[in-house]
């Protein structure tokens, strides 16, 4: 089976001389749900727009589901689905009329049983005779998710899906989203949201300054560059670190009430067991410990300040 | 070919006529009829015949000649200057859809509601003159093909139109001041040689003059050279549409 999206050295150069992707190389497997991150004007919605078709690439190929996107556009298209960023939709036109549109646009015939599954998934069935105009910002959203499901795409681009959702919606769409993975449909989701990679990615992809830094599966990601933290809370402030413990690269934070220790969790030892021993040694005493895992902000913070 | 993307186009664009069925058919219909009133009744019954039939019969042609160029531009400019303003462009260019699909969905509903609406004022003015079409066929095809080629060209307004008054100012500034210099309200032969020649640059003269032999027989220009105008202006419309969409002038990045 074909990558439901493979890119091959794929660049842009915009008319004002902009370089916004430079030789991007990407693979994305049928049924996986895959985030983009990555920081403002780092090439994602670029990305995205020329697989679309919304967008004319510079130089190297796309090809969805096995199809070249320019020579064999209306398969691809046929089968992508797109909820851009901003949301975009005739304000006087009524929910289901606006649904049954783009299910038409994307050479589709009328099923009217199907737009009703969508609105319902999508919480907007009571909604369906309402204009636009008239909905919350975060019906609006849904609505846009709504359309980008009306012609049943095989992948789906979801470009900062939940910004500027409460956090009740957001937990919706997250829902919605491993509901269509679970009918096989890929996601492509790019996003500010850490949290909401961390929460639904299968694979990580970051980008920065258009070039794809690094693809890693989740799971492998947080393993390999992720580090935990272990904190001891003193019973006594302390005013300066004994010679011996701060070759152990100890911080001292909190006005000296608290000791943070790093430790890689792939390494053979992790130091602990030799640190409490020193501690007691020096007689410095603590009321409780605490471990925290680095999450993937703290990584990708890592990853794009080491690019800069 | 993508029927189901052309007809929710098509579609789309005649709901929002009908949704908007004071402004869209109604006003051109007074407005039209308030013409007739001034032009035909008032000051044509001091008027003579021209080309053996009343001022008011005469102007007909020109008239709906004239709704058709208005309506065919600010119908097309506006249902593709509109999804760009909006943002909404997005879904049709990522649709699985060909330019030419694109056109035909959007010039086909913008012509049709120009026709429809030169109709309607055809009939309206049945109200207030006594009319004759001495060549139906001719009549309908010069309605089509006008209709199209104004649309087409509003098209290319909308696309190119970066802001409203872009959107206003060629129609304004250039299409009403050459449609009324076109021969809507009066025969090439009352002008002074000098204006004859002049006149034979404004490309709705041929429009005009065809039109209305196709109504009562004679005409300022052969007709046949009012058809060669009126395709030749279609082709460079087509030429144009074609390059937009081949390099994505202002619709894609």
């Amino acid at each position: 089976m074909p990558p439901a999206l493979s890119i091959r050295n794929l660049t842009k150069t915009y008319a004002s001389g902009f370089t916004a992707l430079k030789g991007v190389d990407l693979d994305v497997q049928p049924g996986e749900i895959f985030a983009l991150l990555g920081p403002n004007g780092a090439g994602k919605t670029t990305l995205i727009g020329i697989v679309c078709g919304v967008v004319n690439a510079s130089g190297g190929e796309v090809r969805v589901d096995g199809h070249e996107i320019v020579a064999d556009y209306r398969k691809t298209r046929s089968i992508i689905g797109l909820v851009p960023q901003d949301v975009s939709l005739d304000a006087f036109e009524s929910v289901w009329a606006t649904v049954s549109f783009s299910r038409g646009l994307f050479g589709k015939g009328k099923d009217a049983g199907h737009v009703e599954k969508v609105l319902r998934a999508l919480s907007l069935w009571d909604k369906k005779d309402e204009k636009v105009i008239n909905l919350s910002g975060g019906m609006k959203r849904r609505v846009m998710i709504a359309k980008a499901l009306a012609h049943e795409p095989k992948l789906l681009f979801l470009d900062e899906p939940t910004a500027g959702v409460d956090v009740e919606l957001r937990r919706d769409m997250w829902e919605m989203v491993r509901g269509l993975r679970a009918t096989g449909v890929t996601i492509i989701l790019t996003t500010h949201y850490i949290e909401e990679a961390e929460e639904m990615a299968d694979r990580i992809g970051v980008i920065s300054k258009g070039e794809i830094i690094l693809v890693e599966d989740k799971a492998t990601l947080m393993q390999r560059f992720g580090k935990k933290k272990l904190e001891l809370e003193l019973v006594e402030p302390l005013s300066e670190l004994p010679a011996g413990l701060a070759e152990r690269g100890l911080e001292v934070i909190d006005d000296g009430r608290r000791l943070v220790y790093s430790y890689d969790t792939q390494g053979e030892r992790t130091g602990i067991t030799a640190l409490l021993a020193e501690l007691s040694s020096e007689g410095i005493r603590f009321r409780d410990l605490e471990t925290r895992q680095s999450s993937l902000e703290d990584i990708f913070v890592d990853l794009v300040r080491e690019r800069a | 070919m993508n029927f189901h993307a052309v007809k929710a186009i098509y579609t789309f664009e005649m709901a929002r006529t009908f949704r908007t069925i004071m402004q869209s058919i109604i006003s051109p219909v007074v407005s039209t009829s308030l013409y007739f009133v001034v032009f035909g009744a008032a000051i044509g019954s001091r008027i003579e015949t021209i080309d053996g039939v009343s001022y008011g019969a005469f102007i007909v042609p020109g008239l709906i000649m004239m709704s058709l160029l208005t309506l065919s531009i600010s119908n097309a400019s506006f249902g593709i200057y509109f999804p760009k303003f909006t943002g909404t462009i997005y879904e049709i260019l990522s649709a699985p859809i060909s330019y030419f699909e694109i056109v035909l969905a959007y010039v086909g509903a913008a012509a049709t509601k120009s026709m429809m609406i030169g109709l309607v004022i055809l009939a309206t003015a049945a109200f207030f003159v006594d009319l004759q079409i001495q060549h139906p066929l001719m009549m309908v095809l010069f309605l089509v093909l006008t209709s199209v080629s104004f649309s087409l060209f509003g098209f290319i307004i909308g696309i190119w139109a970066d802001g409203f008054e872009k959107l206003q100012i060629i129609p304004l500034l250039i299409v009403m001041p050459l449609a009324f210099l076109g021969g809507t309200f009066y025969s090439l032969d009352m002008l002074p040689p000098v204006w004859q020649t002049i006149s034979l640059a404004n490309p709705v003269v041929y429009l005009v003059s065809g039109f209305r032999w196709s109504f009562i027989g004679t005409s300022d220009v052969s007709v046949w050279v009012s058809l060669a105008m009126t395709l030749v202006f279609l082709a460079i419309c087509l030429g144009i549409v074609s390059w937009m969409f081949r390099t994505g002038y202002r619709l894609k990045k």
